[in-house]
């Protein structure tokens, strides 16, 4: 079995994530429960006559997966793989508002095209002109994932090289407003920085696109190498300790040999609790970061976790910002991820010095 | 016909979102698609819309939109003959 | 490497019939499922033809026998009804025996939910148990939980018209790296006002019987269905004494690169997946006996599929797009016609190409007419998308 490592990356988020050549040196501690990403100069990355029918989503994809490709020193890839739990959601608004308020009439095609789930993905291919295999995965909080996992299986069977993945989800007004309906976006003002004290319902929405170049070649620009991902459906959460211990098992590891976990709890009362029983037990002494209350939620706000544990074990520095709880470590070697969301679709991550 | 001609501009640098075109810069005679302004088969879906909604004509044929689409000249010409509204 | 994948079960419900048996009496029979929109409240009515599902959304809840307070999409609905024949259909008591996972595939999701309810959703609490239904991942969940598998791998693909093809393949490939033993693959996608309108919108739709392949072909008909394979590992086959329906023998998945709707002039997708495909499955092209073409009846689709069949294959082999039978079904097409070369393979049949009079002025492919007894070992099965997504399937009688 080949090794696995990430070459290159490009992050664009609610937070000053875009330029590689910091590490959340200033950090935005919001107090909306809606938070934009961070735009960037998408001009720079996509020609005029390119961007005027690209939605958000497509522009964050393309100026992220390009970053990470410069970063990797490549041009293209074998195969682009995609998670997005929504996919361009602002002009499948756009296209149902109009079906309803215009009645089935004037319906141009531009926003329908864009809805389709795929579109992200195909557009990168079509902007760095890769023919190659290209999958989009749309299985809410472990849709980065799945792409990850389909990656994994390429490089390690070598029936790819090199590789582009990523998570990209967007906010869209209509979506955000039935969200705020149903309690799944908090009702009250929460202070970003005491995301996790607040203990009460629904969780911060936030949009975001982080890509990767990952290989089966260690390069000098490689952040970490990956060494596993698993994804559960549904669990109980006195099942937790048992998947995990089976999961890192399957790696030949310990709970002894993390260096630190990164916890994806996003101060939703209701579901939080199955962080707490890992923290609580067997991860008790383990030092715990954690993101969404920079990154915010999405479906894919997970991939803004692995884009973290990868800059943290590349700098080998902890920003002081994303520290929940334990000493931090002086050597930092085994990173462990675990995200879920509303208590479906956990995933494990194992990422690792190299 | 030149203050048609003048809307089309306007709206084709709207409904197209050709952010690096204004409408002074397009010729009356200059190619839509293709080498000219660079428009493809969608732009002429838009366009097809753009003939219902704002001059009651209708296509039921995309490919009908080629001759049609072909340049400024043409489209105001087809527009100012069938035109319901 | 190098392992077999076994299809040891399938499901189906799709527009001529709501499982195995209905569907193989209706290709039999050369009887399409094409008709004027029943169920869904558009204004498109007399313009357009589908491919509907008999069904109501409350018969099925019934055939599933769900508590009225359920609040699944007709998606998840039809993805049940036919994740469940597959796995009975595979004598499959219980599931989370091996370790065993979901790849399902879905283009509209919750879409025909969120439609009807868009601006209730924000003021009715009766049907804002739908809000979480919307997203494409939840049909997956559901079909998981009415097959009761807990604690594994499920995941879905939503790559256009391709989708269950990528999730039989992705399905495939699990097997194979020894990740899973057993993994029900395929796709789910019910008709919806958005996709109606969608498709009219880009102006491929039909006002009549689609004709795939034929010179004066107006468009596609959509459709709805859903359609599960149940795959399973050499060790699996060999311990529980499987009899296997056929073997996925070969996969191929490549990106157009060319538009985001339209496909190549020259098909150059559609052949890189042929020819990745016949690669994986160690054949040449002449040994394919049958061609299930993705064949939509759309200007463009055909004519690309096409000119790539002539790149692929130095002398055409059979083919036909069973597209007028069932509609367009989008993300659950390439599993709905994995069923439909399953079956192909095990009665050995070619099936007629509905609807078809004048050859292209392109090339000369004339697609089969009749219903047509021969033998067969290979079958390949193309699915082409949206964004460039082409793939090709093979499946076949040999591991």
């Amino acid at each position: 079995m080949e090794k696995v490592y990430i070459n290159g990356l490009g992050s664009i988020s609610a937070q000053n994530t875009f330029d590689n050549s910091e590490f959340l040196n200033t950090v935005e501690f919001y107090t909306e429960n809606v938070i934009p990403a961070i735009d960037v100069n998408y001009k720079a990355f996509i020609s005029p006559a390119a961007a005027r029918r690209m939605a958000k989503g497509i522009k964050m994809g393309i100026a992220a997966s390009r970053t990470a490709l410069q970063e990797a020193n490549l041009e293209n890839v074998d195969a682009i793989i995609t998670g997005t739990g929504m996919g361009c959601v602002r002009d499948s608004e756009k296209f149902l508002s109009a079906i309803l308020d215009n009645d089935e009439q004037y319906l141009t095609p531009t926003p329908f095209i864009q809805s389709t789930h795929n579109t992200v993905g195909g557009q990168i291919a079509l902007d760095i002109g890769c023919k190659g295999y290209n999958f989009t995965y749309v299985h809410a909080s472990v849709s980065f994932e799945s792409a990850l996992l389909d990656a994994l299986l390429q490089l390690k069977l070598k029936e790819s090289h090199s590789i582009l993945i990523g998570g990209v989800d967007e906010l869209a007004p209509h979506t955000i407003e039935i969200h705020k309906a149903v309690n799944h976006i908090k009702s009250e003002v929460v202070e970003a920085s005491k995301l996790l004290e607040n203990k009460s319902k629904g969780a911060v929405f936030s949009e975001g696109a982080n890509f990767f170049v990952i290989s089966n070649e260690k390069s000098e620009t490689s952040y970490a190498e990956v060494v596993g991902v698993k994804l559960i459906n549904t669990l109980e959460a006195d099942e937790l300790e048992t998947e995990l211990k089976a999961f890192l098992k399957e790696q030949n590891l310990s709970m002894q040999d993390l260096s630190t976990v990164v916890l994806g709890c996003n101060g939703d009362v209701e579901f939080d609790g199955f962080y707490d029983v890992l923290v609580e037990n067997s991860l008790k002494d383990t030092p715990q970061l954690y993101y969404k209350h920079l990154s915010g939620e999405f479906h894919t706000a997970s991939s803004f976790g692995f884009w973290l544990a990868a800059r943290v074990l590349k700098s080998q520095t902890i920003p002081k910002a994303v520290v929940l709880k334990g000493d931090m470590p002086s050597e930092i070697k085994n990173v462990l991820l675990y995200n879920q969301y509303r208590g479906q679709n956990h995933s494990f991550t194992l990422l690792k010095s190299c | 016909m030149e203050a048609l001609k003048q809307e089309l501009k306007e709206s084709l640098v709207e409904q197209l979102n050709l952010e690096d075109i204004t409408p002074a810069e397009i010729a009356d005679d200059d190619m839509l698609f293709g080498d000219g302004l660079g428009l493809d088969s969608i732009d002429a879906l838009e366009l097809i819309v753009m003939l219902d909604k704002t001059y009651g004509i209708k296509l039921t044929d995309p490919k009908q939109g080629r001759a049609i689409f072909e340049s400024i000249n043409t489209m105001s010409a087809y527009i100012a003959e069938h035109r319901t509204k | 490497m190098g392992k077999g994948v076994a299809i040891t079960g399938m499901g189906i419900i799709s527009a001529i019939g709501n499982n195995i048996d209905e569907n193989r009496e209706a290709l039999f029979a050369g009887k399409t499922g094409i008709g004027r929109v029943v169920k869904i409240n558009t204004n498109h009515k007399n313009e357009i033809m589908v491919g509907e599902i008999a069904y109501t959304n409350s018969q099925l809840e019934s055939l599933l026998q769900l508590p009225e307070t359920n609040n699944y999409s007709r998606t998840a609905l039809l993805g049940a009804v036919a994740a469940k024949e597959a796995v009975e259909s595979a004598c499959i008591s219980d599931i989370n025996e091996y370790k065993t996972g979901l790849i399902s595939a879905t283009s509209v999701g919750g879409m025909d939910m969120t439609e009807k309810y868009y601006y209730e959703y924000l003021e009715d609490k009766t049907v804002q148990k739908y809000i979480e239904a919307h997203h494409a991942g939840d049909s997956t969940q559901k079909i998981a939980e009415q097959l009761g598998l807990k604690n594994s791998l499920v995941t879905t693909i939503s790559t256009a018209c391709s989708s269950a093809a990528n999730a039989i393949m992705l399905g495939a490939r699990l097997i194979k790296s020894g990740k899973l033993d057993r993994v029900i693959v395929g796709g789910a996608d019910c008709l919806s006002k958005f996709t109606i309108n969608g498709f009219k919108s880009l102006m491929i739709l039909s006002d009549t019987y689609n004709t795939p392949f034929d010179e004066n072909r107006k468009g596609l008909n959509l459709g709805e269905a859903a359609a599960f394979l149940v795959l399973e590992s050499d060790a699996v086959v060999k311990a529980e004494n499987k009899n296997v329906l056929a073997y996925l023998k070969g996969y191929g998945n490549a990106n157009d690169a060319f538009h985001q709707t339209a496909s190549s002039e020259n098909g150059d997708g559609a052949t890189l997946a042929m020819k990745q495909a016949l690669k994986v499955a160690n054949l040449n092209a002449e040994a394919i006996d049958y061609v299930n073409a993705h064949g939509t009846a759309t200007g463009n689709n055909d004519l690309s599929e096409g000119k790539a069949f002539l790149r692929v294959f130095n002398t055409m082999p059979p083919f036909s797009s069973t597209k007028p039978f069932t509609g367009h079904t989008l993300a659950a097409a390439g599993g709905i016609e994995a069923v439909f070369s399953v079956l192909a393979l095990q009665h050995n049949v070619l099936y007629p190409n509905l609807n078809y009079k004048t050859p292209m002025s392109a090339f000369n492919l004339v697609p089969e007419l009749e219903l047509k007894e021969k033998p067969i070992t290979n079958i390949l099965s193309n699915s082409l998308g949206f964004g460039g997504n082409c793939s090709t399937l093979i499946f076949s009688k040999q591991a």
